[in-house]
């Protein structure tokens, strides 16, 4: 029993390689069953995401698995065995075990410590269950590395910071109001970066979309893809006084809001709260706009400082979210080497009871006259000694040693026990 | 007997300021239950303080120093659960229990023996005047704590360095409507107390107004909010400027409370 982990992320290969790669929709079953179906193979999981393709396996041999699943992977996506050799890494036994702990805890992430993984990590793992590709040994070990995921989530703060523009965006815009779905939000320039952001605003939920642009039907275009309204871009400004939130990237050269067109429009609008992201470059806004009252003003430097105050902080609690998963290896291998014994307990055993019938056989067809109690008296004394033998192997095996699958290995081989192969 | 409790009660929030102080560095939900237990302990405490001193004095204990300032902290611990369980503001303890805890202190430190009332006293509206007043005051001193967060969480979003209390701290929008809410609540309650004050003085004076220290505090007070509210209403003064405005105020009437007590003169000496 070894578990065996096969895949390439965001880190080793590039988009292009990922997408070829990618187990998606029908492809999914049928490569799992096929993997499963690989006579090194005893279970298997497929994660496919954007960021990252892997197979999870318990294999009899790592070496040959490694090579069957990689021809399989070739022949199946239908690309060069040289191509996929760079971009694969494989990891064994207690690196596997930790590898998937890192990745349902995001550790091993693009954005350290963002949640879908954990999600896909789960749905991987019923679609496998679904299929029934797997048994004992990655059931617990799935079921584990969801259980530690939680752990970390709520023993470290590393999911708790925004880490990318946009989220921080959004963040900072619930800090300054209570609740979107009461504000309206104006989008202003079409720039991919606004319309990034402004994506991540609605998906927190919106009262309604405004839409100025240079161009008024590419405004409109985009207004219809927001399921919001254009406006004239000669007429932002006045629209500003009936906005809460806008995000801006003109492309312009210049400020396109002076300071005192912006007091205008907080005299019009009552002082009500206004905040305002700029991620044009060059910056679109008067800077000094910020120092209004009620104006929140933010460019593309003053997130990415959000960002990266969060990055650090998620830094430190990934370091001890590593610890974690440190405690959570130990107690998995635990119960690994436990589940390794049984096996050799009960060969040993088997062994034993083979030679003790054989031999007695053979002793009681020599000695055809004797009696009931003879024969018994016999038989227990036979039981009696092989028993007296395997006890203390069987009494050490039981035990929890470190070095135990060394002890294994030697009880393996001092008693001729090698497996037969399945 | 009263004294045991009232000391009891001041433990109690002492331990729970202590917590509430913690928590500002290292808060977890626990923490959090644990300093609102110690308030509602302390809180229970009190009421019975209070209670105590009622039945053997024979009237609402809100007659001297010490009574007014326990009464005045009764009200606003009465008020923090009341937003603490309405509007689940996040680290209000923090910014609420030390106050408290200064205000139970100073009433510690008064004389506490109790005095039987002076007939002039004896009215009907030595109670709805002070009650009024104190509950008043309580929003006031509430919109004062807001008002503290406000302006740190502003600091926040202002500095672009989101970073410590950012997270914990309710929203700008939500601490502002909060403390919009209290002066509302506090102001008509100032305004009545006033009003009962006067009707007071002349039933137990001849005269409705007769500018001694603390009526021309508590006017000042009453300009305060009425400019806070008038502002806010008409030129949309909210958020920051609300925010100071409110802490100005507090202020003003912790002055009028105390600054008065210790000059000792006018008609109040007796509060």
């Amino acid at each position: 029993m070894n578990i065996f982990v096969l895949g390439l992320n965001h880190k080793t290969a590039d988009v292009d390689v990922r997408e070829k790669l990618a187990f998606s929709g029908p492809k999914l079953e049928e490569g799992l069953l096929r993997i499963k179906a690989l006579p090194e193979v005893r279970e298997a999981v497929i994660l496919s995401t954007c960021n990252r393709v892997e197979i999870y396996a318990n294999v009899k041999d790592t070496t040959k698995a490694s090579e069957s699943i990689k021809n399989f992977i070739s022949e199946f996506h239908g690309i060069n065995r040289d191509a996929l050799e760079t971009s694969l890494y494989i990891h064994e036994n207690i690196s596997a075990v930790k590898h998937i702990f890192r990745v349902a805890s995001s550790l091993d992430s693009m954005v350290v410590g963002e949640p879908q993984i954990l999600g896909q990590l789960k749905d991987a793992f019923e679609f496998a269950l679904t299929k029934k590709t797997t048994g004992v040994l990655l059931n617990k070990l799935m079921k584990k590395a969801i259980s530690v995921a939680k752990r970390i989530r709520t023993e470290t703060k590393i999911a708790e910071n925004a880490v990318s523009i946009s989220f921080a965006a959004v963040e900072l815009a619930k800090k300054i109001f209570t609740d979107l779905a009461t504000k309206s939000f104006m989008l202003l320039g079409a720039g991919e970066m606004a319309e990034l952001a402004a994506r991540h605003l609605m998906s927190s939920g919106v009262k309604e979309v405004l839409v100025a642009n240079r161009t008024y039907d590419r405004g409109c275009e985009l207004a219809k893809e927001f399921d919001g309204r254009a406006v004239r871009f000669e007429e932002f400004i006045h629209e500003m006084v009936n906005t809460d939130i806008v995000i801006c990237s003109t492309g312009a050269s210049k400020y396109v809001l002076m300071k005192e067109q912006m007091q205008h429009v907080m005299k019009e609008r009552k002082h009500k709260p206004v905040f305002i992201i700029d991620i044009s470059v060059p910056r679109n806004i008067d800077p000094e706009i910020n120092h209004i009252d009620n104006v929140y003003l933010y460019d593309v430097d003053d997130l990415q400082g959000v960002v990266d105050i969060n990055v650090l902080e998620r830094r430190k609690e990934a370091e001890k979210a590593e610890k974690v998963i440190a405690e959570e290896i130990e107690t998995f291998q635990k119960w690994q080497t436990s589940l390794d014994s049984v096996p050799t307990v009960i060969a040993l055993r088997e062994r034993a009871d083979a030679i003790k019938k054989e031999e007695l056989d053979r002793l009681l067809n020599k000695l055809p006259s004797l009696g009931e109690k003879e024969r018994k008296d016999i038989e227990y004394m036979a039981t009696a000694i092989i028993n007296k033998l395997i006890h203390p192997p069987t009494a050490a095996l039981k035990e929890d040693t470190e070095d135990k699958d060394i002890l294994i290995a030697t009880i393996k081989r001092l008693y001729g026990l090698n497996e037969k192969e399945e | 007997m009263g004294t045991i409790f009232f000391e009891l009660a001041l433990t109690f929030y002492f331990a729970a300021t202590i917590i509430s102080i913690a928590e500002l560095f290292k808060g977890t939900k626990t923490t959090a239950k644990i300093m609102l237990l110690f308030v509602i302990f302390g809180f229970l405490l009190h009421t019975v303080s209070i209670i105590f001193r009622y039945i053997v004095g024979g009237h609402l204990p809100i007659s001297s120093p010490h009574e007014a300032t326990s009464f005045f902290s009764w009200c606003t611990v009465l008020l923090f659960f009341i937003l603490e369980f309405r509007y689940k503001v996040g680290l209000l303890g923090s910014f609420i229990m030390p106050l408290v805890f200064v205000l139970m202190l100073s009433s510690s430190l008064l004389p506490r023996e109790i005095k039987s009332l002076s007939p002039v006293l004896q009215s009907y509206w030595l109670g709805i005047h002070t009650v009024l007043a104190f509950i008043g005051n309580a929003a006031f001193a509430m919109a004062f704590g807001i008002g503290i967060m406000y302006l740190v969480q502003e600091h926040y979003v202002k500095s672009k360095h989101p970073s410590g209390l950012f997270q914990r701290l309710p929203s700008l929008q939500s601490l502002d409507e909060i403390n919009y809410r209290l002066i509302t609540i506090g102001f008509p309650l100032l305004t009545l107390a006033i009003i009962t004050g006067a009707l007071w003085a002349e039933s137990a004076w001849g005269s409705y107004w007769r500018w001694d220290p603390r009526e021309v505090w508590s006017l000042i007070t009453w300009l305060i909010y009425a400019i806070v509210l008038h502002a806010r209403l008409m030129a949309g003064w909210r958020g920051k400027r609300a925010a100071i405005l409110s802490i100005i105020g507090f202020l003003t009437i912790l002055i009028a409370f105390f600054g008065i007590k210790l000059l000792r003169k006018g008609l109040h000496v007796f509060l």
